[in-house]
């Protein structure tokens, strides 16, 4: 145990000791893998940010059913029995054709036109919202319900909410992948970075399997260097996207606020960071055991 | 301690460098394995750290078969041994300190014992305070010296020499010389290869001789 440890602790301080003697271009390093590692994590909020400005949106979803114009006040109770008994039905209102007609003539203008017309075009309305709040509940509400009598038609108003749905569908299988690339590109780094420092030590590899060091001991100071790499470049990725949303808070400002979710943009919070950090250091480790690993099947 | 039996070894593409060695070393031995350049004495140094394998017979060291060794175990018998290159093989990108103390830290060890058996070791070879020097600039003598402390900081069983005195000048010859005695008395077993003789002469050792890859009876 105390061996272990001792192993442990000796191949960390060697793998720090080696980012000491490199210092630039391990910093050179590090930018790189932040600015890769950035590029999807910013994405990433990005789409976090329009996800919860959708999910704000889809909290009341509305349905409205238009009857015939010619339906009677009888018929437009017969809906509003059967939507009063529907499972899909959270809440109901209806909304007379005197009351839209009045609702229109408040706007300036639509008076005279409206009077001109002599009669009320308008038909008697039911607005209903969904219980729990899924767009695809009230949506197969409406296929049902423009079959019913004196139905004229029906209309989801989250059609645009539902295309930035899809957009922030897209925009998190497209986060997906650029991490994926980038996720191979921060272990090719790692791997390179690893194979030019075997390079450099091929001799001390070389003494230390001749007096009797185990393929784990050359191998450790190696993967703890690429540990620490990679969570290296996670910070610097994680202190860029803070760095981002802070300029853009205060450049954009209150405009920006329109666009944003109620409360406020959404940061990085403390768990996403720390997964972040827990993938980059896990691909710095594999590029760095793939590139140790090689190294040692080659010289036997 | 160690057995070689109808040992022979070819390097590839190359004619025999040993045929048929048979011979056992006792624990405690003083070995001098004597021959010119080119009559398989590395060879043999390096068949029984395994670094070499035969290509024919058996070399057994404390009852193990070397030649037979999986890959995972061959570290752990090197840790046995205390090696001397023909070549030295340090870092000179490390300090003394830090060339002395490899065998320990690739044994386990590290931190406050680690220090002080590598000052011991140095003491024994006369380099205390020049541990945090460049063995480059040290004399040849020295480096050979370093290299002696470093087969020995581990203290192991058996300490296996190639050319310990090669390119050395007479005086620093007789230092290594009357180290390697003072092992030779506190019972480690030592085997080391040299075509120089007369300089190991005041040692009491037994002698093999190899010319042509062979053993001189
Ligand atoms: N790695 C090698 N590949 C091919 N031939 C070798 C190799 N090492 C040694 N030899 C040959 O084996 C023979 C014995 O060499 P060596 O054991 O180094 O002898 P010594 O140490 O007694 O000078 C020599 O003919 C040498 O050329
Ligand atoms: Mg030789």
């Amino acid at each position: 145990m105390r061996s272990w440890l001792a192993q442990h602790g000796f191949a960390f301080r060697d793998a720090l000791g080696r980012f000491a003697r490199h210092l630039v271009p391990s910093v050179f390093n590090i930018v790189v893998i932040g600015v890769a590692v950035s590029l999807p994590l910013g994405l990433y909020v990005t789409v976090k940010n329009l996800g919860a400005v959708t999910g704000q949106l889809d909290a009341e979803p509305q349905l409205t059913l238009f009857m015939v114009p010619e339906a009677s006040a009888e018929e437009a109770e017969a809906v509003g029995a059967r939507l009063a008994q529907h499972p899909a039905v959270g809440k109901q209102r209806f909304v007379p054709k005197t009351e839209a007609l009045d609702g229109l003539k408040r706007n300036a203008g639509m008076t005279e036109i409206i009077d001109n017309l002599g009669r009320n075009p308008l038909p008697d309305a039911w607005i209903v919202s969904g219980r729990g709040g899924d767009p695809a509940t009230l949506e197969s509400l409406r296929q049902e319900a423009v079959r019913w009598p004196k139905v004229d038609h029906a209309q989801l108003d989250t059609a645009w909410a539902r295309k930035l749905d899809t957009a922030v569908r897209v925009g998190r299988a497209v986060t997906l992948l650029i991490a994926g690339l980038l996720a191979v590109a921060l272990a090719a780094v790692t791997f390179n970075t690893i194979r030019l420092q075997i390079l450099t030590r091929r001799e001390e590899i070389e003494v230390s399997k001749l007096i009797g060091a185990t393929d784990g001991f050359i191998r450790r100071p190696f993967l703890y260097f690429g540990l620490l790499q990679g969570i290296a470049g996670g910070l610097a990725a994680c202190g860029l996207v803070w760095a981002a949303l802070a300029a853009l808070q205060a450049q954009v400002g209150p405009a920006l606020l329109a666009l944003a979710p109620e409360g406020g943009l959404l940061g990085l919070a403390l768990p996403e960071a720390a997964a972040v950090l827990g993938v980059a250091s896990a691909l710095g480790w594999l590029g760095a055991w793939l590139s140790v690993t090689q190294h040692l099947w080659r010289i036997g | 301690m160690i057995a070689l039996s109808g040992v022979s070894k070819r390097y590839p593409g190359a004619h025999e460098a040993l045929r048929d060695i048979t011979l056992r070393i006792e624990r405690g031995e003083l070995i001098l394995l004597t021959g010119p350049s080119g009559a398989g004495k590395s060879t043999l140094l390096k068949l029984i750290a395994a670094i070499e394998r035969p290509t024919a017979g058996t070399v057994t060291v404390s009852g193990q078969n070397v030649a037979r060794l999986s890959k995972r175990a061959i570290p752990y018998l090197r840790r046995n041994f205390g090696l001397v290159f023909q070549d030295h093989k340090l870092l000179y990108d490390r300090s003394v300190f830090e060339n002395v103390v490899l065998p320990l830290r690739v044994a386990g060890f590290d931190g406050r014992e680690a220090a002080s058996r590598v000052r011991a070791a140095l003491d024994k070879v006369g380099l205390l305070g020049r541990e945090r020097s460049n063995p480059i600039s040290l004399s040849g003598g020295e480096q050979q010296r370093v290299c002696i402390a470093r087969a020995v900081v581990h203290r192991p069983s058996i300490v296996l020499a190639d050319e310990p005195t090669a390119n050395l000048d007479a005086e620093y010859a007789r230092e290594i010389v009357a180290l390697f005695g003072a092992f030779h008395q506190v019972g480690v077993t030592l085997m080391v290869a040299t075509h120089d003789v007369g300089t190991f002469a005041p040692l009491t050792s037994r002698r093999i001789e190899l010319r042509g890859g062979a053993l001189v009876p």
